[in-house]
């Protein structure tokens, strides 16, 4: 069986596409694409209301009300948003898939930025807090100049664990007709009984996800302020501040 | 399935007892599949993580091998499974086996991090009254850090729930049929009872496990209900 795997993710003509096949490059950048766009509204709004409440304390029934909503099957809100949205679009579209999709992404994007970004801000030292509004500073200023950088590690892990969410759920939404992405080689490969397809698909998407959180992991690394993460290279933080 | 009285998403509930035995049976596999792996997966990470306490340099490995399992997605693991263990490519026992190393991947890191918040003192009290290594971890480590494993356990149940659904979609019996069957009834128009009657089902059944979890967690954590102000008076001063 994992020699039929490995013939199948080599074989040359998956990887173009064809008329009656689409490649992996092409699913795999579909797949992306799915992800970014949903990752994108998720983020835009996830990340403006965890700060909003985490730097005012008022609110928080928001962040346990949109936690709450992970219980929610992902793969039942896709069937069911479909259901009521496809019969709206008529011909060559794949929109009455695609707007469902892209909801119920973006839905699972919210709940870990939302979380992280207001826990992020909440968990900023006081006493940093009240020496930042001591030097006079606004709360505009404190909110930018301290309680984000201090409070990036935290959302940037939210962001990180929204992306591998929807990665994961992307792979679902192949279950929907008409929409690509890499989980497309799993569930065609189950109803042909292809079955060095659909675990290509699956060994796909593994590596997809493992890739892309390598390189959040990476970027997550350099972006935040080493202040915080304690990069340094000497132990010597005193020092330093004072030479300066 | 040819009888249908109201496509009305409402009409949930009656399409729940026109189809009982089916619906039952799935809810109960349902059930099943979402709580014994984590059962399983608790009694593997407790040894793991216990070892990560003990050991500072097999800390590092065995979070790191945890949360890359943990990173790749459902689907795909349910699909990976059979190679590897050499089973048929389509097997049921594939989704108990990868909710399993969710959970385990889950689990070990919160047993460990857990039994490390125990505060010192504790041990060596134990210690000095003559608890031996095993009998401190079953008697006092493990009751210490029962809260913080048994927060662990509700994620990795009510995430198991949302996860056995997935694989629904892939033709195994559990409530995700439901998804597929209402999937499949509104080829001619919308058909919503199963659809909401799983969506309903599976919220039902998250918040029903994680209820029991949090009173199983009271009950084996009394002391917890003693003496809550202390910490609020720590804080004051």
């Amino acid at each position: 069986m994992i020699g039929e795997v490995i013939s199948w993710l080599t074989d040359s003509s998956h990887w173009h596409n064809s008329a009656s096949f689409t490649g992996i490059p092409s699913q795999l950048l579909t797949h992306l694409r799915y992800s970014v766009i949903a990752i994108a509204i998720g983020t835009a709004i996830a990340l403006p209301l965890g700060v909003a409440v985490g730097h005012s304390g008022r609110g928080t029934w928001v962040v346990s009300t949109v936690n709450a909503l992970r219980a929610i099957p992902g793969v039942g809100l896709l069937v069911l948003l479909a259901v009521i949205i496809s019969p709206h679009f008529y011909g060559r579209t794949d929109m009455g898939f695609l707007i469902p999709t892209e909801i119920v992404l973006a839905l699972f994007a919210i709940p870990p930025i939302l979380a992280n970004t207001y826990a992020g801000i909440q968990s900023v030292d006081p006493q940093v807090r009240d020496a930042a509004y001591g030097m006079g500073m606004t709360g505009a200023e404190v909110l930018r100049k301290v309680e984000l950088p201090c409070s990036l590690p935290l959302v940037f892990s939210g962001v990180r664990s929204a992306t591998l969410q929807v990665i994961a759920t992307a792979t679902i939404a192949s279950y929907l007709p008409l929409l690509g992405g890499l989980g497309r080689f799993i569930y065609d490969g189950i109803h042909t009984n292809d079955f060095p397809q659909m675990i290509g698909g699956g060994v796909l998407v593994a590596l997809l996800a493992l890739a892309v959180d390598l390189l959040l992991a990476l970027a997550q690394r350099y972006s935040v302020s080493r202040g915080i993460s304690g990069r340094y290279r000497t132990r010597s933080v005193l020092t330093t501040t004072i030479k300066e | 399935m040819s009888s249908a009285p109201s496509s009305s998403p409402l009409a949930f509930w009656s399409y729940f007892h026109d189809h009982l035995d089916q619906n039952l049976h799935w809810l109960w596999a349902h059930t099943y599949l979402s709580v014994l792996p984590v059962v399983i997966g608790l009694l593997i990470a407790i040894p793991v993580g216990y070892v990560a306490r003990l050991h500072r340099w097999a800390y590092p490995p065995i979070v790191s091998i945890a949360g890359l399992l943990y990173t790749i997605p459902s689907l795909a693991l349910f699909v990976i499974i059979p190679p590897i263990l050499g089973l048929s490519a389509i097997d049921p026992i594939q989704v108990p086996i990868a909710l399993t190393v969710y959970s385990v991947a889950l689990l070990v890191r919160v047993v460990a991090d857990g039994l490390a918040a125990v505060p010192e003192e504790v041990l060596l009290s134990a210690t000095a009254m003559g608890y031996g290594r095993l009998r401190r971890l079953l008697a006092v480590e493990l009751p210490v850090a029962a809260p913080v494993i048994a927060a662990g356990v509700r994620v990795a149940t009510v995430a198991n729930v949302s996860l056995v659904a997935i694989a629904g979609t892939i033709g195994m019996d559990n409530l995700g049929r439901l998804f597929d069957l209402g999937y499949q009834l509104s080829v001619s128009g919308p058909y919503y009872p199963p659809i909401v009657l799983g969506i309903v089902l599976c919220v039902v059944l998250a918040l029903i496990l994680d209820g029991l979890i949090v009173l199983g967690t009271r009950l084996i954590t009394p002391w917890r209900r003693a003496g809550r102000t202390g910490g609020a008076e720590a804080v004051a001063t």
